[in-house]
């Protein structure tokens, strides 16, 4: 199928940086940093798209109006002000914290945020790294986001930093476990890690969710504790420890932690959508629409989850995902290899 | 002097001279970020101020952070007795600039019914530097909000906050 939407688009970008510069190896490394540039373009629109979404859908389900002041009717320029707030408040650097650490802890946490856009398949043949390893290097990507609340914390010499710090760590790494297993389900069934051939194998049957549905539900849960959101928000939990790792990071500096949790939203949503509710697929309309309006309803559904929930305990949520996730997953897993081979013996 | 009189005049048909403070201004005047901190009864008033009745939220303030570090304001609401003092006034002192106070009820104002106590502060004016009073016992949700699109005027337009300026003149003449 030609794609007519975004491949076009860089089709026509190409081919006007190939009349510039008239040299075909150079225009494809120029390319690579269009794409580059797309891919954090795409991030600081969703930081500021989401953080205005966020607060209408609240409004929405707790039958208020939301913003509806600062840039006419509905609130649009209410994002841009608490940005230039957030850049021209003053920069607290605390008394006898680890200065490096603490400096370099919100930039990190961006990096592992940002880097796995580089795989996400957006439209038929818009993925800027097709890697055959993408599932993989994926996980092993994200789970590096791990380390810089532990820094953020440790270095801030603050307690409940700390302990934030900490429950990060606990919640992380218990969380991981069940969103790799329930993912298996999926390489399984394609029979490989490459994320095309994942979005390409649900056109050819059935999306996903309907094969494992149990995966799908295994997924959702763990991708919001992933991303510390609500009914997992333990890592600030404003009525135990503060705010957590960021409770001594001000200004621009905590409104780099914002950027990477709503990076990692939008991540979540995108990889739900790719995984399980067949990536760009769909009728009539092109791929592109498909994809993002399947990943705004997955938004949409996480923002739900965070405004409807309460707030797990602690020692709840780490049972929950050794005792109840872990091994759910793992008998998903089993039966869907079972299913695979009995289906591969009768084709 | 505005930094428009400087401008040769050669330069002022070609050049638009603007100025930075004006938008971080509006900025900071459009997303005052409070303090979830509240003391005794005015509290339950300020919580009901971001419910869905009076809804705060319209104005961009409903984003109460439980930590000094990411807040824009504290509203001292209720009484403050002297051994709370040292709390406040250190959560004050961690927050960063700029930074506002609301007294909100007449207990932060001048102590209220409480003011010939011995244990509790008569007026917060004596501890942190107030920008906007709110009266009443507790004042109502209403109230608040229009405290605090009073501190958005004040944020917008401090001139109006000092004596002696020339709108009071104005006034004056007029």
């Amino acid at each position: 199928m030609e794609n007519l939407t975004v491949g076009a688009a860089a089709e026509w970008i190409r081919s006007v940086i190939l009349l510039i510069l008239g040299n075909e190896l150079l225009t494809d490394v120029v390319m690579k940093f269009v794409g580059l540039g797309a891919c954090i373009g795409v991030i600081l629109t969703a930081a500021i798209v989401l953080t205005y979404a966020e607060r209408k859908v609240c409004a929405f389900m707790q039958v208020r109006l939301g913003p509806n002041r600062v840039g006419g009717r509905f609130g649009l320029l209410q994002p841009i002000a608490d940005m230039l707030k957030l850049m021209s408040k003053e920069d607290i650097i605390p008394d006898g914290c680890d200065r490096i650490v603490w400096a370099l802890s919100p930039m990190l946490l961006f990096v592992p945020s940002a880097l796995i856009y580089g795989l996400f398949p957006f439209d038929e043949g818009v993925v800027f790294a097709d890697v055959n390893v993408g599932v993989f290097l994926l996980l092993a990507i994200s789970s590096q986001s791990v380390l810089p609340f532990l820094m953020g914390g440790y270095a801030s010499n603050s307690k409940y930093a700390f302990i934030g710090g900490m429950r990060t760590v606990a919640q992380m790494l218990s969380y991981e476990a069940p969103m790799v297993f329930s993912l298996l389900g999926v390489v399984m069934i394609t029979g490989s890690m490459r994320m095309t051939d994942i979005v390409a194998a649900q056109a050819e049957n059935v999306w996903f969710v309907l094969l494992q549905p149990i995966a799908f539900i295994i997924f959702i849960i763990s991708a919001t504790a992933e991303t510390n959101r609500t009914p997992f928000d333990l890592v600030e939990d404003e009525s135990e420890i503060v705010a957590g790792p960021f409770a001594e990071y001000s200004g621009m500096r905590w409104a780099l932690f914002f950027l990477a949790e709503y990076a990692n939203l939008l991540s979540i949503s995108i990889l739900t959508t790719t995984f399980f509710l067949g990536g760009w697929h769909g009728p009539f309309l092109p791929g592109v629409f498909w994809f993002w309006m399947k990943v705004l309803f997955m938004v949409f559904v996480f923002m739900w989850f965070r405004w409807t929930f309460p707030r797990t305990r602690i020692d709840q949520m780490l049972s929950f995902s050794w005792k109840v996730l872990l091994p759910l997953a793992l008998v998903n897993m089993m039966f869907t290899g079972i299913g695979v081979y009995v289906w591969r013996s009768m084709m | 002097m505005e930094i428009v009189d400087i401008v040769p005049p050669i330069l002022k048909n070609n050049v638009i001279v603007t100025k930075v403070d004006q938008l971080f201004k509006w900025a900071h005047g459009n997303s005052i970020w409070p303090l979830s901190s509240g003391l005794a009864c005015c509290a339950i008033e300020m919580m009901s101020c971001a419910a869905a009745r009076f809804d705060l939220s319209r104005f961009g303030y409903e984003v109460f952070r439980p930590c000094p570090r990411q807040a824009d304001l504290l509203i001292v609401a209720g009484t403050l007795t002297w051994k709370m003092a040292t709390p406040i006034i250190r959560l004050y002192e961690e927050m960063p600039e700029p930074k506002y106070v609301i007294a909100m009820g007449n207990c932060p104002i001048a102590g209220g019914p409480f003011a010939d106590s011995y244990a509790v502060v008569p007026g917060i004016d004596k501890l942190l530097p107030v920008d906007v009073y709110i009266p009443g016992c507790p004042p109502r949700p209403e109230a608040l909000i229009e405290g605090m699109l009073k501190l958005r005027q004040l944020i917008m337009h401090p001139e109006l906050a000092e004596k002696g300026t020339e709108i009071e003149k104005k006034v004056a003449d007029a």
